[in-house]
């Protein structure tokens, strides 16, 4: 890494803890936005790096946020009669009750999560192409009316979160670091993974899988990989999501097939897919407009955002870093020949 | 559900109702499914804002009816309507993403779904709205089985409409053109056919046809700006079940999926019905690509 | 002669009603440079196809070192040391020429582990060493997509060095390449095959090529096998002749 990386990190990380005490009214929109940030970077890693583009990884993350709910519920209570009751019942807490809840319920989020991007990528990375985003998309509304036909879980009334027992304040914060915390790891974890052989690998899926099957890679275990490490952390993004918002439903909290689900593909796609700092550039542009903008805009913002995704695919689909990639390849490493005509030769 | 069940064993009567309603409503599905067909196989554009494109045509259905016109009249006025969109919506936004991987042109008709989707939902609010056609229902077999002349009446045109695109597809030189262009795009340009022209018309004949099941649909049953992703899943569950192509297997599908959707909700209640559509999309996706999987190749 | 290392005995593959292939039998032995020759749409390909797994055959064995491959997919034969090249030749266009060789390296008996390790400096020098060996060195960190056809198919050639094949199996390696390279090429695949000691099956068109270099020539015609032999019998062949010339 260079210094100037290492520095440009370093300010962005020390921005991110300062941020909440500076603008203590904002600091549940700040938390979306580190969300948003880890949404935008586990999608690239499938749609981006490898090129699979999933319309469904909110599966992921609606999933986790269940298993999560379940969990905390099911250490202190009956889940079926809490939910039965539509948050009627109100189970005190003691901060040790609620914070043991919490990580387990974390952990069996992002383990769920896990084996369900496992299972359908038994399922579904037989289908390339536009199928395996029909599919997906398939997938992630399946989930959502199943759930909400699910009683035990609360079906379409959904559940009411334990309560976070600090003061006034401390509820954000305490989820806003845990936010900034699981998305400078998921960072720290992609950054990592795109250097070792498995990026290379991913890149060689995208360009083209049959070439790559030819070699001998084995290609299963890659995409499969590949999809688990995106659903780890949507898994336990979806658990503090839900714990932060104190209630969870289906439709619009666990699996917004229409918001976040499609935010992620918009975010990364804004600015430029494949890259590492894309999808994180995309997803602060897109947030930043979006929270400006959104209550302004009288119930057209979803015809604004369905406009935004038309003239962001068809005018300027390379995104923000492709863009910059085809101006300054230099900036990238990236070498082309000045000149064509060359015989084949080579350097012989 | 068990006691749903348990009805159409003790009463088969119920049976003739569920499939006689499966047909009528699976003869529109047809005509989506077989739009969807269309500009896939000629343009290779997946279009997911298909089902948007129905509602909005049964809005203009509603818009008939509302104003105490008889919606039956709305039809061809929806349709033509809809294919003048169709063209506009080709010139700004399809036309540019014809050329580029088919993942760009899947998300760029998905934000035309939203946009579509919620300009409806702003237009029209979202209750579930109907358009009374004022014709009558017919009693059958002793009164036990209902059905609506409004039903039958869709059913032929439905017949009729598919006879018609046949018969253009066959017969006109454009509908020559559409069909060498769906074969080999290259050389149909070569032999002096305006491709770009016949994807226009392609993408406006399908919106129009999405126009007119949606009339349709806004009479036989009823119509709300959020449920067209289940008419844009149900047509993709036709296509990927029966490929491109092939007519009869449109429309013996679009039929077979009408009667499962009036079993399944009448068994699992009408909460699941999209539930339902989408799983079975999956199940004939997976389903599909385990027959090729045989064959060590993958669906794309 | 020595030990067959692919033996193909009695296969036979057909498309919807098109037979592509019809009982074709086969050997390719140890250490040697072997040739398959026919005319166009003759089934050559699909018999490369059938060999490394592409699609499942409808009868017939092929065994690899005496073990059957007929019934496993693409990567688990490549990873027995069975690799192709394409005729049209595919690279992996966004990567450089580095990467390109990086990703070829054997998955013969790759961990889990492994695929989260970085590429040690060994590898890397081999990937130079073989980038040279094709003439490649000094383009080693242009994207592969903006190299001329050719060197694309010098890189393709280099990759498949780089996986340490036992058997290569060559679809065409001269098509489409500046006649005055085809000399070049000529020996770099003769100097691979002593130097590497890579077992040969080659594909080609070019008769003045495969002659050459080829020790044992399959001519296929029709998707059956018409003839067999050394080079200078096959040349004389009047089978072989009659059916690049059509008269069958």
């Amino acid at each position: 890494m260079t210094r100037r990386g290492l520095v440009l990190q370093l300010a962005i990380l020390a921005a991110g803890v300062a941020a909440p005490f500076v603008f203590p009214g904002h600091t549940v929109q700040l938390a979306v936005l580190w969300m948003m940030i880890l949404f935008a970077m586990t999608w690239d890693t499938v749609g981006g790096q490898m090129g699979y583009n999933s319309l469904g990884n909110i599966v992921f993350f609606g999933f986790g946020m269940y298993v999560c709910a379940v969990t905390q519920i099911g250490m202190v209570y009956d889940v079926a009669k809490y939910t039965a009751a539509t948050g009627a019942i109100k189970v005190d807490l003691t901060n040790r009750e609620y914070f043991d809840g919490l990580a387990l319920g974390v952990v069996f989020a992002a383990l769920a999560a896990t084996a369900v991007a496992a299972i359908l990528s038994r399922i579904l990375f037989g289908l390339r192409g536009p199928y395996f985003a029909i599919g997906t998309l398939g997938a992630a509304i399946a989930a959502a009316e199943l759930t909400a036909s699910w009683s035990y879980v609360g079906a379409g009334s959904g559940i009411a979160m334990p309560v976070f027992p600090g003061g006034p304040g401390e509820r954000e914060r305490f989820f806003y670091f845990t936010f900034l915390a699981a998305t400078v790891l998921c960072f720290l974890f992609l950054r990592w993974l795109y250097g070792t052989r498995f990026g290379l690998a991913i890149n060689a899926i995208r360009d083209d899988e049959d070439k790559a099957e030819a070699l001998g890679l084995h290609t299963v275990r890659y995409k499969t990989i590949a999809w688990c490490t995106s659903a780890f952390f949507l898994g336990i993004a979806g658990a503090l999501f839900g714990n932060m918002n104190g209630f969870i439903e289906p439709l619009e909290v666990a699996y917004p097939t229409l918001t976040f689900g499609i935010f992620m593909v918009a975010m990364t796609l804004l600015g430029g897919k494949g890259t590492l700092w894309g999808p994180i550039l995309g997803a602060v542009l897109f947030y930043a407009i979006q929270q400006v903008t959104w209550t302004y805009l009288l119930g057209w913002q979803y015809i604004a955002l369905g406009a935004l995704i038309i003239v962001n695919v068809v005018y300027f689909q390379q995104g923000i870093m492709g863009w910059l990639k085809d101006r300054k390849p230099k900036w990238f490493g990236v070498r082309v020949e000045a000149a064509a005509g060359d015989d084949g030769r080579g350097g012989s | 559900m068990w006691e749903n069940l348990q009805i159409l064993f003790s009463a088969p009567i119920f049976n003739v109702q569920l499939v006689l309603n499966g047909l009528m409503v699976g003869a529109v599905f047809a005509l989506i499914g077989y739009g969807l067909a269309l500009v896939w196989g000629v343009t290779s554009i997946k279009n997911l804002a298909q089902g948007d494109f129905v509602m909005a045509g049964g809005y203009g259905a509603y818009l008939f009816s509302k104003h105490g016109i008889n919606p039956l009249y709305a039809i061809l006025p929806t349709a033509l309507v809809m294919f003048v969109l169709g063209w506009i919506l080709y010139r700004l936004i399809v036309r540019r993403v014809i050329q580029l991987d088919l993942f760009t042109s899947l998300l760029a008709t998905f934000g035309l779904a939203i946009v579509v989707e919620q300009a409806l939902n702003l237009a029209f609010g979202p209750d579930v709205r109907t358009a009374r056609s004022g014709l009558p229902e017919i009693q059958m077999l002793g009164n036990t089985v209902t059905v609506s002349w409004i039903k039958l009446v869709s059913f032929g045109l439905c017949v009729l409409l598919a006879i018609a695109m046949v018969l253009y597809m066959k017969k006109s030189r454009m509908g020559q053109a559409i069909r060498a262009t769906a074969q080999d795009p290259r050389a149909a340009r070569v032999l002096g056919v305006n491709t770009d022209r016949v994807y226009a018309l392609t993408f406006s004949i399908n919106a129009a046809i999405c126009g007119a099941a949606g009339a349709l649909i806004a009479m036989i049953w009823v119509i709300q700006p959020f449920y067209g992703i289940a008419y844009s899943v149900r047509a993709f569950v036709i296509v990927t079940a029966a490929g491109l192509g092939n007519l009869p297997g449109v429309i013996l599908t679009a039929l077979g999926l009408g009667v499962v959707e009036q079993y399944s909700g009448f068994i699992l209640g009408a909460q699941l019905q999209q539930a339902t559509v989408v799983t079975l999309l999956l199940v004939i996706l997976v389903w599909r690509q385990v027959l090729l999987f045989r064959q060590r190749k993958a669906l794309q | 002669m020595s030990a067959p290392i692919i033996e193909v005995v009695g296969v036979s593959k057909s498309f919807g009603g098109i037979v592509a292939n019809r009982d074709v039998s086969l050997s390719v032995a140890q250490g040697r440079i072997t040739g398959l020759i026919g005319p166009n749409g003759s089934g050559k390909t699909t018999l490369f196809n059938s060999i490394v797994g592409y699609h499942p055959i409808d009868s017939g064995s092929i065994r690899f070192e005496g073990q059957e491959i007929s019934r496993l997919n693409v990567q688990k034969i490549a990873r027995l040391g069975v690799l192709r090249t394409f005729q049209q030749t595919r690279i992996f266009s966004k990567m450089n020429c580095i990467d390109n060789m990086l990703i070829s390296v054997p998955h013969r008996d790759s961990e889990l582990g492994d695929m989260f390790r970085p590429y040690q400096g060994a590898l890397r020098d081999k990937a130079e060493h073989l980038l040279e060996f094709v003439g490649l060195y000094a383009k080693r960190r242009l994207v592969a997509g903006t190299l001329s056809f050719g060197q694309q198919k010098l890189l393709e050639f280099a990759m498949a060095l780089m996986n340490e094949p036992k058997v290569l199996l060559l679809d065409e390696p001269t098509a489409g390449i500046n006649p005055t390279l085809i000399n070049g090429l000529i020996d770099r695949l003769k100097r691979a095959h002593s130097e590497f000691g890579i077992t040969l099956f080659v594909i080609e068109h070019n008769m003045r090529v495969i002659m050459n270099l080829a020790e044992h020539i399959y001519c296929l015609s029709r998707g059956e096998l018409l003839a067999e032999g050394p080079p200078e019998q096959i040349q004389n062949d009047q089978r072989v002749v009659d059916a690049y010339l059509g008269v069958h």
